[in-house]
C-alpha cells in the first residue's frame, strides 16, 4: 500500500518533471502528462478499493520536529478523495490540451507544471495522516495554483490573483493554523484518530470557537464571507476552473472540514455538545445566498462558481450536521458534485473555444449547434439539481435523510429550496440553447474533439454514478452510526 | 586534542588578537583573510563547545587563569549558550564571507583595516557576552561590542551621511543601556558580594524582598530592553540599521540583538529566576504587553517603509517582539519558543540583509521603485529575499514556520487567546510588505533607463547558505528544537 501512496504523491510531480523536460515538444509534453495521469487514475482505484476493504498502513516520510512529521495514512475518505481528483486529472489534462491549443493560450508549460503540482498537493491533502501534513500541502495548493489564476498576466488576472492569494492565506494562516495549534495545545496530538482527538480535553464551551477557527480558516471550503476568490479564481483558463476550482482546491477545502470534524472533534463530540449547530445556520445561509447570487450573473463561469460555492456548503452542512447519515452524504457529495461540476466547466469551456460566448445571453440556440456539449451540459447541470438517475441525487438524499435523524427539519427546506433555484439558474441555458431562437449562423459546430471525449466521459459518469453509488457509500469507524 | 579544552576562551580571545593584528598589518587583503580565518576558527571551537555539552549534558566550566569561581573569572558554557554561540560565531563567519565584495563597494579602501578591526571586536565581544559566567564581565564584553559597533555604523558615512546621527543615536542610547546594566550589576554586588552569575543566584533568595534587589532587576531589565531594542525602546536600530554599511546591517540584523535577548535570558531566569518578587509583573504585564505592541507596531510599520533596509528593520522590531512574548509566558514552552526564535530569525535576516546588501553595493540604496522588476536581472538576489520573506511570514517548511508552531503552542498552552490572535495578526500583516516586495520585483518590467543589476554566485552565495539553512532547519527541526527545550529545561526546570 505504502507504493500506492508514494505512487500518488509522486507520479504528478514526476509529470511536472517530464512537462519541463520536454517543453519543446508539446506533443511528447502532453502525451506524457496524460500518460502519467492514466496511471495515477489507476492507482488512486487500487488504493480506494484496498481501503474499501479495510486494509489501512501509515507512511512516515520525515519528521521534522518532534512530534511532528510529513505522514500518510490512507482511510475511507481520503481515499475518496484522491480517487475523484486521481481519476478527473487525466481527463481534465486531456481537456486542456485541447482547450489551450484552441483557445491559443500562451506560457503551455508552465501551465501544465503547475497543474500537475497543485494535484500533488491535493493527494498530499488527501492521504495526510494528521493535521501538519495537511495543513503544509493545503498551503502548497494555494500557491501552486496562484500562477494558474493570474496566468493570463493582465491587470485583471493579477487583481484577481491577489485576491484569490490574500484570502486563501490570510484564512489559512490566521485561523487555520490557530486552531491547528490549539488542537496541539488542548489536544496533545496532531493525527487524525478514529472518534476524534480533543473529546476528553476539550472544554465543550469552547468548541464551537474552535470548530470557527477551522471552518472558516479552510478558506478553500468557501464558506461566506470567505467565498470571494472563488469568483475571482474565474478569470483562469477552464480547464484550472473546471479541475482545481469545481474539483481539487475546493475539494479540498470541504475535505478537510470533513476531516476535522471526524477525526480531530469526533462526530459523537459535535452531536453530544451540539458545538457545531451554529454551523449548520451558517452552511444554510451559504447555500441560499450564494445561489441567489448565482442567479444573477449572466456569466457563464460566474453562475458556475457561485453555484460551486453553494454546493460546497452542502457538504460543511453535513459535517455540522454530524449525524452518520449527514457525514456519508457530505463525503458522497464530494464525488457526485465533482463530476457533475466538472461536465460544467468543461462545457463552458467549449463553448468559448468553438464561439468565443461566455455570457448566457449569447448562447440562445447555440444547443443546435453544439448538440453533444449541451446535452452533456444538461446531464450536468440535472445531477446537481439532484434528479434522478443522476449521481447528485443520492448525495442530497442522504443528507436530507442524515438532517431528519439529527431533528433538524428546516434544513430539508432549505435544499428543496436549493434544487429550485438550482433548477433555473442551471436549467436555463440548457433551455435558452435548446429552444430560443438563434439569429446568427447555423450548422454543427462542436468543439474540438480533445475536448469534447473528456466532457462526454464525465457526462457520462454523472449517470454512472447513480447505479453505482454504493461503491462510493464510505463507512467510518468511529463515528456511531 | 588537547587545545581544545580551552575552546571557550579560544573562540573570545582569537579575534580579539585578530583585531590589533589587522591594525598593525595595515593590509585590506590580509585584513580579510585573518577575519575570515579567525571566524571560521571561531565557528569550529564553538561548535566542539556544542557538540561537547550536548553529548555529556554537563556544562564545562573554564577557570580562566586557573582561578577558581570567587576570586576568578569563569567561563560556563553550558546547553543554553552552548547553543547561541556557534550560532553567532556561523552567522559571522558567512557574514566576513560576504564582507570582501561589499566591503569593497561601499567602503573607502583606506578605511579597510580599521573596518575589519573593529568588526572582528564586534564579534569577539558578542561571544564574550555569551559565554562569560560573570556579571562583570558581560558589561565589558557588551561594551566592545557595543563600541565597536557604533564606529562600524558611522563607517556608513561614506556612503550616506545619515550614518553619522544614526551611529550617535545608537551611541548615546546603547550607553545608556549599558550604563543601566552596570548600575544594576552594582547594586547585585552590594547586597550579594560576589559577581559570578551562579553564586549571585544562589544568594539572592536569603535577600528577599527588598528595594535593592528590586531596582538591580529593574536597572539590568531596562539596560537590556534598550540593547534588544524592545519596543518602545527600538528608536536606534532602524537608523542604525539601514544606514551601515550593508554588511554591518547584516551581522547587526541577525546576531546583536539576539545577544541581548540572550543575556536577558540569563539574567532574568538565571540568576533571579521566576519566583523573584516583582518578576511576575515584570514577565507577564512588561514583557508580554510590549511584545505584543512591538510584533504590531514593527510590522504595521515595515508595511509603511519604501526603503528595504528600513522595512527589515522595523520587521525585526516585530520579531524581538515575538521572543519577549515567548519570555513574558514564562513557562518552559515559552522560553523554549524564544530560543527557537532567536535562532531561526538570526539565519533569516541575516539571508535577507545579505541579499540586500548585494542590491545595495550596486544602487546605494534598495527601495521598492529601484527594484522594480530586478528579479529579471538579479533571480538568484531577490529569491533570496523571496525565501527569507516566506520564512518571516511563517510560511511551511520555513525555520519561520517553525518559529511561529512553537510560540503559538506556548502562547496556547496558557490559554492566552488574546496574545495568540495578536499574534497571528502579526504574521498575516509580514505578508503584506513581503507581498508588495514581491509585486514590485516580479510581477513588474524593470523600466526603460534603469540601472541594470548584475549578480554573480560571489555575491549570492553568502545569502544563499543562511537561505538553505533557513530551509533545512525548516524541515528538520529537531535538533534546534530538542537544544532549544534543553536550553529552556535549564532556566524553568519541573513544569511540562
Amino acid at each position: 500500500m505504502s507504493e500506492l501512496i508514494l505512487a500518488l504523491l509522486f507520479l504528478p510531480l514526476l509529470a511536472a518533471v517530464t512537462t519541463l523536460l520536454f517543453r519543446e515538444t508539446p506533443n511528447i509534453r502532453d502525451g506524457a502528462s496524460i500518460g502519467i495521469g492514466v496511471l495515477t487514475a489507476i492507482c488512486s482505484i487500487q488504493l480506494f478499493e484496498m481501503v474499501q476493504a479495510g486494509q489501512s498502513e501509515t507512511l512516515v516520510l520525515f519528521a521534522f520536529a518532534p512530534g511532528l512529521s510529513i505522514g500518510f495514512t490512507p482511510e475511507p475518505l481520503g481515499a475518496l478523495f484522491a480517487l475523484v481528483a486521481g481519476c478527473l486529472w487525466p481527463l481534465a489534462t486531456l481537456y486542456s490540451v485541447g482547450y489551450m491549443r484552441g483557445a491559443k493560450e500562451k506560457n503551455h508549460t508552465r501551465f501544465f507544471t503547475f497543474y500537475a503540482i497543485a494535484i500533488h498537493a491535493a493527494m498530499g491533502i488527501a492521504l495526510a495522516d494528521g493535521l501538519i501534513t495537511l495543513f503544509i500541502f493545503y498551503e502548497i495548493l494555494t500557491f501552486s495554483t496562484y500562477p494558474l489564476v493570474a496566468h493570463k498576466g493582465n491587470a485583471d488576472a493579477k487583481s484577481s490573483g491577489r485576491i484569490y492569494l490574500g484570502i486563501l492565506v490570510t484564512t489559512s494562516v490566521t485561523m487555520l493554523l490557530l486552531g491547528i495549534i490549539a488542537v496541539w495545545a488542548i489536544g496533545g496530538d496532531l493525527t487524525f484518530r478514529e472518534g476524534g482527538v480533543l473529546a476528553d480535553h476539550l472544554d465543550p464551551r469552547f468548541a464551537p470557537i474552535l470548530l470557527a477557527l477551522f471552518a472558516f480558516g479552510i478558506g478553500k471550503a468557501a464558506l461566506m464571507p470567505f467565498h470571494k476568490w472563488l469568483p475571482a479564481a474565474m478569470v483562469a483558463p477552464t480547464p484550472v476552473s473546471a479541475l482545481l476550482h469545481a474539483v481539487a482546491v475546493v475539494k479540498a477545502g470541504v475535505f478537510s472540514v470533513l476531516k476535522v470534524v471526524i477525526y480531530i472533534f469526533g462526530t459523537d463530540f459535535l452531536l453530544e455538545t451540539r458545538a457545531s449547530e451554529w454551523l449548520i445556520w451558517i452552511a444554510c445561509f451559504t447555500i441560499i445566498a450564494a445561489s441567489l447570487v448565482a442567479m444573477s450573473k449572466t456569466n457563464l463561469k460566474a453562475r458556475l462558481a457561485y453555484s460551486t460555492i453553494s454546493q460546497l456548503s452542502y457538504i460543511v452542512l453535513g459535517a455540522a450536521i454530524a449525524s452518520s447519515i449527514a457525514v456519508q452524504g457530505a463525503a458522497l457529495h464530494i464525488a457526485m458534485h465533482a463530476a457533475g461540476k466538472i461536465t460544467l466547466f468543461f462545457c463552458a469551456g467549449a463553448i468559448y473555444v468553438a464561439h468565443h460566448y461566455s455570457d448566457i445571453k449569447d448562447m440562445d440556440g447555440l444547443g443546435r449547434r453544439m448538440p453533444i456539449t449541451f446535452a452533456c451540459f444538461a446531464l450536468g447541470a440535472l445531477s446537481i439539481i439532484g434528479i434522478p438517475p443522476l449521481g447528485g441525487s443520492w448525495s442530497k438524499f442522504m443528507l436530507m435523510m442524515g438532517a431528519l435523524d439529527a431533528e433538524h427539519v428546516f434544513v430539508i427546506f432549505v435544499l428543496m429550496a436549493s434544487s429550485l433555484l438550482n433548477l433555473y439558474y442551471l436549467g436555463q441555458p440548457v433551455i435558452r440553447a435548446f429552444f430560443a431562437q438563434n439569429t446568427g449562423e447555423t450548422g454543427f459546430s462542436e468543439a474540438p474533439v480533445a475536448m469534447l471525449i473528456p466532457l462526454v466521459i464525465t457526462a457520462g459518469m454523472t449517470v454512472g454514478l447513480f447505479f453505482y453509488a454504493d461503491y462510493f457509500i464510505l463507512s467510518f469507524k468511529g463515528v456511531t452510526p | 586534542m588537547n587545545f581544545l579544552l580551552h575552546a571557550p576562551i579560544l573562540q573570545i580571545v582569537v579575534p580579539l588578537l585578530v583585531a590589533p593584528l589587522i591594525i598593525l598589518l595595515r593590509n585590506r587583503h590580509i585584513a580579510w583573510g585573518l577575519a575570515m580565518a579567525s571566524t571560521l576558527a571561531t565557528f569550529l571551537f564553538t561548535l566542539h563547545l556544542f557538540l561537547t555539552v550536548n553529548e555529556t549534558g554537563e556544562a564545562i566550566i573554564y577557570e580562566l587563569g586557573n582561578w577558581p569561581a570567587p576570586i576568578g573569572i569563569v567561563y560556563v558554557i553550558d546547553v543554553a549558550n552552548a547553543y547561541v554561540l556557534p550560532l553567532i560565531a556561523g552567522v559571522s563567519a558567512i557574514a566576513t564571507f560576504a564582507a570582501r565584495g561589499l566591503v569593497n563597494a561601499e567602503i573607502d579602501i583606506r578605511d579597510h583595516s580599521l573596518f575589519y578591526a573593529a568588526w572582528m571586536l564586534t564579534i569577539a565581544g558578542m561571544l564574550g557576552q555569551v559565554a562569560t559566567g560573570d556579571a562583570f564581565n558581560i558589561f565589558v564584553f557588551l561594551e566592545i561590542s557595543s563600541l565597536s559597533a557604533y564606529a562600524l555604523v558611522a563607517i556608513g558615512a561614506g556612503n550616506d551621511r545619515r550614518a553619522l546621527p544614526a551611529a550617535f543615536n545608537y551611541l548615546i542610547l546603547g550607553t545608556i543601556g549599558a550604563t543601566f546594566y552596570v548600575i544594576g550589576v552594582g547594586l547585585l554586588y552590594m547586597v550579594t558580594g560576589t559577581l559570578n552569575l551562579v553564586d549571585i543566584a544562589q544568594r539572592l533568595p536569603a535577600i528577599g524582598d527588598t528595594h535593592t534587589g528590586f531596582a538591580a532587576l529593574a536597572f539590568i531589565s531596562l539596560g537590556m530592553f534598550l540593547k534588544m531594542a524592545l519596543f518602545p525602546l527600538h528608536f536606534w536600530l532602524v537608523p542604525a540599521y539601514s544606514y551601515a554599511p550593508s554588511v554591518v546591517s547584516a551581522l547587526m540584523a541577525a546576531t546583536a540583538t539576539k545577544v541581548s535577548v540572550y543575556v536577558l535570558i540569563r539574567i532574568l531566569f538565571g540568576v533571579f529566576g521566576v519566583d523573584f518578587p516583582g518578576m511576575d509583573s515584570l514577565l507577564g504585564v512588561v514583557l508580554l504587553g510590549l511584545g505584543v505592541a512591538g510584533a504590531l507596531i514593527g510590522t504595521v510599520a515595515a508595511i509603511t517603509e519604501t526603503d528595504l533596509k528600513r522595512l527589515f528593520a522595523q520587521s525585526s522590531i516585530a520579531q524581538l517582539g515575538y521572543m519577549a512574548i515567548g519570555l513574558g509566558l514564562a513557562t518552559k514552552s515559552g522560553l523554549a519558543a524564544t530560543f527557537i526564535n532567536l535562532f531561526n530569525h538570526a539565519l533569516i535576516k541575516g539571508a535577507i540583509f545579505l541579499a540586500l546588501g548585494a542590491i545595495a553595493a550596486q544602487l546605494g540604496r534598495v527601495t521598492m521603485s529601484n527594484i522594480q522588476g530586478a528579479a529579471k536581472q538579479i533571480p538568484m538576489t531577490i529569491a533570496a529575499i523571496l525565501f527569507g520573506g516566506m520564512a518571516l511570514i511563517g510560511l511551511p517548511l520555513t525555520a519561520g514556520f517553525i518559529s511561529k508552531l512553537y510560540l503559538l503552542r506556548a502562547i496556547l498552552e496558557e490559554g492566552a487567546w488574546v496574545v495568540a490572535v495578536f499574534t497571528v495578526m502579526s504574521s498575516i500583516l509580514a505578508l503584506i510588505y513581503v507581498w508588495k516586495i514581491i509585486e514590485v520585483a516580479y510581477l513588474n518590467d524593470r523600466p526603460k533607463g534603469a540601472p541594470v543589476l548584475t549578480e554573480t554566485p560571489a555575491q549570492w552565495i553568502s545569502a544563499w547558505v543562511l537561505v538553505a539553512a533557513t530551509i533545512y532547519f525548516g524541515v528538520q527541526a529537531e535538533i534546534i528544537v530538542d537544544a532549544a527545550f534543553s536550553a529552556a529545561d535549564l532556566f524553568i526546570g519541573g513544569n511540562q
